[in-house]
């Protein structure tokens, strides 16, 4: 999909869960981004973080060293 | 023998049923016991005695007109009439005697002096209950001579001026006043059952009439809404269904359910042989308890469509016509192609679209089809743009995907929220039986930017009606909950009992926050603080509190959050667990509850269990002798993506039309472009065929076996009524196609599908055709622990244990208005038409909506010169399309409403890519537009249209 969709997304989810109480936010992005989205949206993503990630809310960065990668 | 026997009896037992104490009286000499408030009448029918009767039928009150149901009773003085008596202990009744008799035949004798006698001919023959009560009493001759009368065109030469004309203004049924005995039953029934209040007795005594609406109104261009109550409760051929009086009074029924609608209706499908002739809404249906509206009842004319499509066809690339060829070739050709689009685009390159109108059985099957064959989770269904939010947002409070109350909960509500749904429009039986729920005293609180017909008709009203901003639910709903947190109104007890205190404590402080005031937010969502205020305390105060929503609450940026919000509200106040309270999503099609259920969603298999737990893949694994991809697949959105990008190649597409009812249709037309094998399975060629590469024809819900599942997680059964015209059921047309890539599926009935679904699933663990039949519906949770099924759910306790309160911070959307596009688009349906309108369009509803129109407030078409009926161009950042504009202050200003039934307007081609955050259910209900006048059709329409004619060739048969 189109790099800035893809961070839209992204910040949107983050977005909900920095709203949230308590200091788990990274790791619930990253549950929520390992749980719905599919391996290429994945892998997109973190591909875009090796190359700086811009565009991407901090705390989306951050949920993507918690990631797994995708297993093909 | 085909006829599928009705355990039940239909029998009309002249009034409604009561609930009370019980009563022992004595009827003929023999004691019944019936509840305490019933009415003679019925009682008698109880005991097997049926007294002769006109004027009263058991779908509206008693009246007490015709005085054909006079009886005895001992201790009392005259002939009462039985419908209108109430038992009483001790009570003793003589329904026949030399009186009674003589009364009856003379009442009788009054009727049929005014009645033709055209009975041989007349298309109720057979079907008239004054032909019956005719016979019942004995009535053997006519003393008087026809006098001055309603039924002869002329009298002594001269036009008769009683005399009035046929009524066939509405497509469906008749009104022939002459034969009319002004029983009024289809006047109460217009009140009591569909409460639109069409219809009047006009004038007194002999000149008594039926008359809809105002002096100079026929059915049509009244205020009826062809919902067929009224034609269901008249005694005689008076309102009259054109298919009987065409094909003749139908000879057997099947009992089946309706495939428009969530609400899931039950009819009766009479036939003679395997030609329809009429659907009739079944009294002991569950969910519409003998009410219909205008699509079930009429609406099914488009499965004998000459557009129906019969035989298979491929074609190598979307610009070649089409070639009709054998089921084998087509399906050989389509397992071929997707096997090759495998080997080289790897196992993850092609997916499936589930159908929410087929039956759980065949949704169940494609999911299959995916996981089991193409060995991938990318599996989607239509639920992924409308109710998906639900699925997120409930599974995260309460810990399930469903509605937690049945239809007839409704009738214990105090106050009810309807929020972002339409129900007399979209949900019409629903919104009927919440009508009558008002009209007995209900209060109603109404949160939609546009003016429903529940904010105001005939005898009912909102309370409050607060007219969002399109896109501010959430801080509505906090603002609801701010009030009754701060103002203390909150259900401490039930949260103690039932909920996670310490969530609750930190939502409690969050909503607290002065900046979720209903008067900071006003600013923003346009509702003012004082209505806010108000409207939250009769929430909150007022008993029973239900919250029914649609889609006017998911489909938006922050749709699932709204649903949490929603949750949370029915928490604060303890309205979850009983009769009249509950979180009541108000589903779109007939099976988007059992599409979701059975797997349909890429992350989920089967009763909502992530794909990613190992214990849950090694069911089906067991079952299935394949090993199950264990990462979640891509949703509808993402699949076109993966299509633009290239690495996402073909698609099978089982009843569902994305092309239309997808956002941004300039991109779905890209991906679907983009892919190597569409395969498209319907009834017709609709949009998205245009895109296909093959087309399997698929079956009606009138030709098939199988289950649909309804807003109440209801199962309900459907039965085959005719064979299907195309051949195969669609359960069986799936099952070639993946045995033509190698599967060896054996199923001979969808009853062994159910019976892997409940082997496998444990909410569905209890259910079996036998039980369904036996009851006439379950619903599920039905297992060991609930052996009938579910009416109420989370009753001692959430299905996740405790409820979760969740914080629901307000963020605006990123569709925002400005100078190049300064109103909000928000898109809806209407009573008439279905969704795309694949079905209804092509049946005698277009009637009432033959075209999509652009809903506009007065003040903005004037700052744009746009006059009533004009052609306006609505466009937004997407794209662009041209309709004709309707001036209506039914939206506010700024808001400009439309619906996207027709695929020559493509409201979607306007709509955008934003999507909620959690599940990318897309924002249909936001989008940032302007008007202006315009000429005619868009380039895109123009484009489109000559596509689509292009695209449906089909080359002639050599």
């Amino acid at each position: 999909m189109s790099p800035d969709k893809m961070i839209h997304m992204a910040n949107q989810i983050a977005t909900f869960f920095k709203s949230q109480p308590g200091d788990e936010a990274a790791a619930r992005i990253a549950a929520h981004l390992g749980d719905f989205w599919e391996p290429r949206m994945r892998r997109q993503l973190l591909d875009h973080v090796a190359t700086g990630g811009e565009g991407l809310d901090p705390l989306v960065i951050e949920a993507t060293k918690q990631l797994s990668a995708p297993a093909d | 023998m085909k006829d599928f026997i009705i355990p039940w009896d239909d029998t009309d037992k002249g009034t409604p049923a009561k609930t009370g104490a019980p009563v022992t009286l004595t009827i003929d000499g023999f004691e019944v016991t019936v509840p305490e408030g019933t009415s003679v009448m019925r009682a008698a029918s109880e005991a097997g005695i049926q007294v002769p009767k006109l004027c009263a039928t058991d779908s509206v009150e008693a009246f007490g007109s015709c005085r054909l149901c006079v009886v005895e009773i001992e201790g009392r003085r005259g002939t009462p009439s039985s419908c209108t008596t109430p038992v009483a202990a001790g009570m003793v009744v003589r329904t026949q005697s030399k009186k009674v008799q003589k009364i009856r035949r003379g009442v009788m004798e009054l009727y049929i002096s005014d009645h033709p006698l055209d009975c041989l001919t007349c298309a109720a023959n057979g079907d008239c209950e004054l032909q019956d009560m005719a016979g019942a009493v004995g009535l053997r001759d006519v003393r008087y001579a026809a006098g001055e009368n309603h039924f002869e065109v002329r009298q002594n030469g001269e036009a008769n001026p009683r005399y009035i004309e046929k009524d066939n203004s509405n497509p469906y049924f008749a009104y022939d006043p002459s034969k009319c005995i002004v029983c009024s039953r289809c006047v109460r029934a217009c009140e009591e059952v569909q409460g639109t209040f069409a219809l009047t007795i006009e004038g007194r005594g002999f000149d008594s009439r039926v008359s809809p609406g105002a002096a100079n109104d026929d059915f049509l261009t009244s205020d009826c809404v062809s919902c067929g109550a009224c034609v269901q409760a008249c005694p005689t051929g008076t309102l009259q269904e054109k298919s009987v009086i065409e094909l003749g009074t139908p000879s057997r029924s099947v009992v089946t359910t309706c495939a428009y609608c969530g609400v899931g209706c039950s009819f009766k499908a009479e036939l003679n042989g395997d030609e329809l002739v009429r659907m009739v809404p079944w009294k002991h249906g569950k969910a519409n308890r003998g009410h219909s509206c205008v699509k079930g009842r009429f609406a099914w004319g488009y499965a004998h469509h000459q557009d129906r499509i019969l035989n298979p066809m491929i074609r190598d690339s979307i610009d070649e016509p089409w070639r009709e060829v054998s089921w084998d070739e087509a399906l050989g050709f389509a397992a071929a192609r997707l096997k090759g689009i495998q080997q080289k685009h790897g196992r993850r390159s092609l997916g499936v679209i589930t159908s929410s109108r087929c039956t759980n059985e065949e949704t169940y099957l494609v999911q299959k089809l995916a996981r089991a064959v193409f060995m991938n989770n990318n599996t989607d269904t239509c639920a992924r743009v409308c109710h998906s939010p639900t699925g997120y947002g409930l599974g995260q409070t309460f810990g399930t995907s469903a509605g937690t109350q049945d239809f007839d909960s409704v009738e214990h509500t105090d106050v009810a929220i309807v929020m972002g749904a339409n129900p007399t429009d979209a949900h019409p039986v629903f919104g009927s039986r919440l009508k009558k729920r008002l009209r007995q005293g209900a209060k109603l609180i109404v949160i939609d930017p546009r003016r429903i017909d529940l904010v105001r008709s005939a005898h009912v009203g909102a309370a409050h009606h607060l007219a969002l901003k399109p896109g501010t639910n959430v801080a509505v709903v906090t603002a609801m909950a701010h009030v009754i947190v701060t103002e203390e109104l909150f259900d401490e007890a039930f949260i103690k009992a039932r909920c996670d205190w310490e969530e609750f404590a930190e939502y409690a402080e969050f909503v607290s926050d002065p900046r979720h005031s209903p008067e900071t937010t006003e600013a923003l969502t346009g509702v003012p603080a004082e209505e806010l205020r108000a409207a939250a305390r009769t929430f909150a105060q007022g008993g029973n509190g239900a919250i029914y929503y649609g889609l006017g609450v998911t489909e938006h940026s922050q749709g699932s959050t709204t649903v949490m919000g929603i949750a949370n509200l029915a928490m604060l106040t303890g309205n979850i667990g009983r009769p009249g309270v509950g979180v009541n999503p108000l589903r779109g099609q007939n099976n988007v509850q059992g599409s979701c259920d059975m797997g349909s969603f890429p992350h989920e298999l089967p009763g909502y269990r992530h794909v990613k737990n190992a214990d849950v893949r090694a069911i089906f694994e067991q079952q299935w002798g394949v090993e199950i991809d264990p990462e979640p697949g891509l949703r509808i959105p993402n699949m076109l993506d993966a299509a633009v990008d290239g690495t996402f190649k073909g698609l099978y597409v089982q009843g569902e039309d994305i092309l239309q009812s997808d956002p941004d249709t300039r991109h779905v037309a890209a991906g679907l472009a983009a892919m190597d094998c569409v395969i498209v399975h319907d009834l017709f060629l609709n949009e998205t065929a245009n895109y296909a590469h093959v087309f399997l024809p698929g079956s009606t819900f009138l030709e098939k076996d199988g289950t649909f599942t309804n807003a109440e997680r209801r199962i309900n059964m459907v039965r085959e009524v005719m064979k299907p015209l195309n051949g195969y059921a669609d359960w069986e047309v799936t099952q070639a196609l993946a045995n033509a890539m190698g599967a060896n599926w054996t199923y001979t009935h969808p009853s062994e599908i159910m019976a892997e679904i409940a082997a496998t699933t444990p909410s569905f663990a209890g259910v079996t055709y036998d039980l369904i039949t036996e009851k006439g519906s379950v619903q599920w949770p039905c297992n060991e622990a609930h052996p009938e099924g579910t009416p109420l759910m989370h009753v001692d306790g959430f299905m996740r244990g405790k409820g979760r309160f969740i914080v629901t911070e307000y963020v605006a959307t990123d569709e925002k208005t400005g100078p190049r596009f300064p109103l909000l688009l928000t898109t809806g349906r209407i009573l008439s038409q279905y969704n795309v309108g694949a079905q209804t369009r092509r049946t005698d509803n277009n009637i009432w909506h033959e075209e999509d129109v652009l809903e506009i407030h007065p003040h903005d078409a004037e700052q744009r010169g746009v006059k009533e009926g004009d052609w306006v161009k609505l466009a937004s950042r997407s794209g662009e399309t041209t309709l004709r504009a309707k001036i209506t202050e039914r939206v506010s200003p700024g808001v400009v409403y439309t619906t996207f039934h027709h695929p020559d307007t493509q409201a979607n081609v306007v709509t955008t890519d934003f999507s909620d955050w959690a599940t990318n259910c897309p924002e249909y209900k936001v989008t940032a537009v302007q008007v202006m006048p315009s000429n005619g059709p868009s380039d895109w329409q123009e484009h489109y249209t000559a596509l689509a004619t292009r695209s449906r060739r089909i080359e002639a048969a050599e």
